[in-house]
């Protein structure tokens, strides 16, 4: 009898195949008396030996597979095996203690996870993690248990595991690794965000996958619903196969979009974006047939480290972007942080309304220093590509002139000391605050462009929570007040002849883009994986028929009633 | 042995990738490699050492190095340490 278990979609796509459960392996050490050290410190350096031969393979294999950058967490941990200071007092300890390996490795190590366990720094913290890892692995060899290492892969499995963590995925095997089951985590964890950018099919969050499942157990995985189903009937099997060979078919007939461009069936052209967090996603936008960058989020720049990166740091970060997209724009947002988005070096005091309070562009306009030297990288990267400044989170005219001002005294700057600074790059604004929608015509006349953020605008203009799962109801995308202010803002920016974007969720949901395309959105600007679904549907649609429904849309009542017309409309299609 | 008083430069001090760039630095080096910071002794070819110690940017440290090859080790190591890569 198959069982069913649910979790969370991670990652689209369905696999076959037997579990491989990855588990810790039970490492019991025991301090026992020892009688001859000079042999002692031979099995540890055996174990040493053996524990650097995988790593090195490792490294050799990520870098690969994975690019350079990946790899340096095991360069990492070869560094620690062939630490003098570790491996000297490991060899005194058992010297002088006449106590076995496992225990004087163990005992040294612990040591050092505990210095770093407690420093005030997450980068150190994460050592410490390296360093256990490392510890595992030559207590492995040290004990004769097989180290259940990823590394060790040579059949097609499905991975089963409490969570992974980045050291986890960084060697996944894609050969062998058809997909993944966790017991732990959400859409937005390490291990989902992982699976979606390797395009293989996952479902986390499950609550009890490695309870449920032996090792070699038949699993059908099914990221789609995200659903996994143990021990499947022989009819499971046959339907999942017909389904997996569908989706695979699918995917096949929009990989032919990638080098197209974005065509309506009256013809018209409207731009298909990613969104992007990390220069390194520029990779998956063009391979997903990205025909722009329509949000840079630069605050990864600013996360996971001790100090703010400099104006040399992000200059390379934002040219690398600018570089691999060619004449194509991106669409940079300058630093959005606060909210619910903190860096451990700038102290922020506690607000009763983060998403209301000091954030984004009001947060660095009262740090001017830390705004400055974002705005000086972005001049210097000007010439490299096809730059669009954005600045979050405007409310008033006030504020956007502030910025604008302050962009041009250091562009002035940087030229009087002979630097170049393209003249070709337009400066914008994200539309995420009511007020700012509903002032768009004025607005309108002095940016160059829009790009509406629908999240926030959603959550702002229904005064909803969208973490909170009590009011999640009231987070309506589709509903007519947030229509209306959508459309007043794009009708705005094209009275001025200002390109209009949308950098939300929005801009990639079917039922949303033919709306938005009925409006006359000119940007679309998604997560990379849903440009080539919504470029394929753009081809089925056309502008002059979509605009005729908007009136008709924009008086409807409820947001139930938005969704139910799209849904027959695109029926007819 | 060269002994040297060094103000470290690095914009992230001793940490992250500048201490295992120290570390491959010094091991290609036959000399012994010392940190002094605070009378504390680093050995010089340890990445835990190293990072234990936490050395930040604008700190003073001292490097000793001690062997056949320790004028060419000092130069290549204070460049180490106030160069970013």
């Amino acid at each position: 009898m198959s069982q069913k278990i649910t979790g969370v979609k991670a990652s689209a796509g369905i696999a076959i195949g037997k579990a491989f459960l990855l588990t810790t392996p039970d490492l019991q050490i025991n301090t026992v008396a020892i009688e001859d050290p000079a042999n002692e410190i031979q099995r540890f350096q055996e174990a040493l030996a053996r524990a650097k031969n995988d790593l090195e393979g490792i490294v050799l294999r990520v870098e690969r597979e994975m690019g350079t950058e990946h790899a340096d967490i095991f360069k990492a941990h070869l560094l620690v095996l062939e630490d003098p200071e570790l491996v000297d007092t490991v060899k005194d300890k058992i010297s002088n203690e006449k106590t076995n390996a496992e225990s004087a490795l163990n005992d040294v190590a612990q040591a050092y996870i505990g210095l770093f366990e407690q420093m005030d720094n997450e980068y150190m913290r994460e050592r410490a993690a390296d360093i256990r890892d490392v510890t595992k692995r030559v207590l492995s060899y040290l004990l004769g248990v097989p180290f259940a290492g990823l590394g060790e892969l040579t059949e097609e499995v499905i991975l089963v595991a409490d969570d992974l963590t980045p050291s986890d995925t960084a060697q996944l095997d894609r050969r062998y690794v058809k997909g993944f089951i966790t017991d732990i985590g959400g859409r937005t964890s390490h291990s989902a965000i992982m699976a979606r950018s390797l395009e293989i099919p996952a479902v986390v969050g499950t609550q009890g996958i490695t309870r449920a499942v032996q090792p070699s157990t038949l699993i059908i995985l099914d990221g789609h619903e995200g659903i996994a189903i143990i021990d499947p009937s022989e009819e499971e099997i046959a339907f999942y196969k017909r389904k997996q060979a569908d989706y695979e078919a699918q995917k096949a007939e929009l990989a032919k979009l990638v080098n197209n461009k974005t065509v309506t069936l009256d013809n018209h052209h409207v731009e298909l974006a990613a969104n992007i967090g990390s220069p390194e996603d520029v990779a998956g936008a063009i391979a997903n047939g990205a025909e722009g960058v329509g949000l840079f989020r630069t605050e990864f720049l600013y996360m996971g480290r001790n100090d703010f990166p400099t104006e040399e740091e992000q200059y390379l970060a934002y040219k690398h972007v600018l570089e691999h997209m060619g004449d194509r724009p991106v669409v940079i947002r300058t630093l959005d942080i606060g909210g619910d988005k903190h860096l451990s070096y700038l102290a922020l005091p506690e607000e009763m309304n983060p998403f209301l309070g000091h954030r984004a562009i009001r947060l660095c306009l009262d740090n001017q220093e830390l705004f400055r030297t974002q705005l000086r990288a972005l001049l210097r990267a000007s010439v490299h590509g096809n730059l669009k400044i954005m600045f979050p989170m405007i409310a008033t005219l006030e504020e956007f002139r502030q910025a604008k001002a302050i962009l041009e005294e250091e562009k002035k700057s940087l030229v009087n000391r002979g630097i170049v600074v393209s003249d070709q790059y337009e400066v914008g604004i994200m539309i995420e605050i009511p007020a700012a929608a509903l002032m768009a015509d004025q607005f309108a006349r002095e940016v160059d462009f829009f790009s509406i953020g629908t999240n926030d605008l959603i959550q702002y203009t229904m005064a909803a929570d969208r973490m909170n799962e009590k009011v999640a109801y009231l987070y309506q995308p589709y509903h007519p007040a947030v229509l209306r202010l959508l459309y007043n803002v794009i009708k705005a920016g094209h009275a001025q002849n200002k390109w209009v974007g949308m950098c939300g969720e929005m801009a990639g949901d079917p039922i949303a883009i033919p709306i938005l395309l009925g409006m006359g959105l000119d940007e679309y600007s998604m997560s990379a994986g849903s440009i080539l679904p919504a470029r394929q549907q753009l081809s089925r649609l056309s502008v002059e028929d979509a605009a005729k429904q908007i009136d008709t849309i924009l008086q409807m009542s409820t947001s139930a009633q938005v969704e139910a017309f799209v849904k027959e409309w695109l029926e007819k299609v | 042995m060269v002994e040297k008083k060094i103000v470290v430069q690095l914009a992230h001090g001793l940490h992250a990738r500048p201490a295992a760039n120290f570390v491959k630095v010094a091991t290609s080096f036959s000399s012994e490699i010392k940190i002094i910071k605070n009378e504390k002794n680093v050995n010089g070819k340890s990445i835990m050492g190293i990072m234990a110690a936490a050395i930040a940017k604008g700190e003073e440290i001292t490097l000793i190095t001690d062997g056949v090859d320790e004028q060419e080790a000092m130069a290549a190591l204070e460049k180490a340490l106030t160069e970013q890569e």
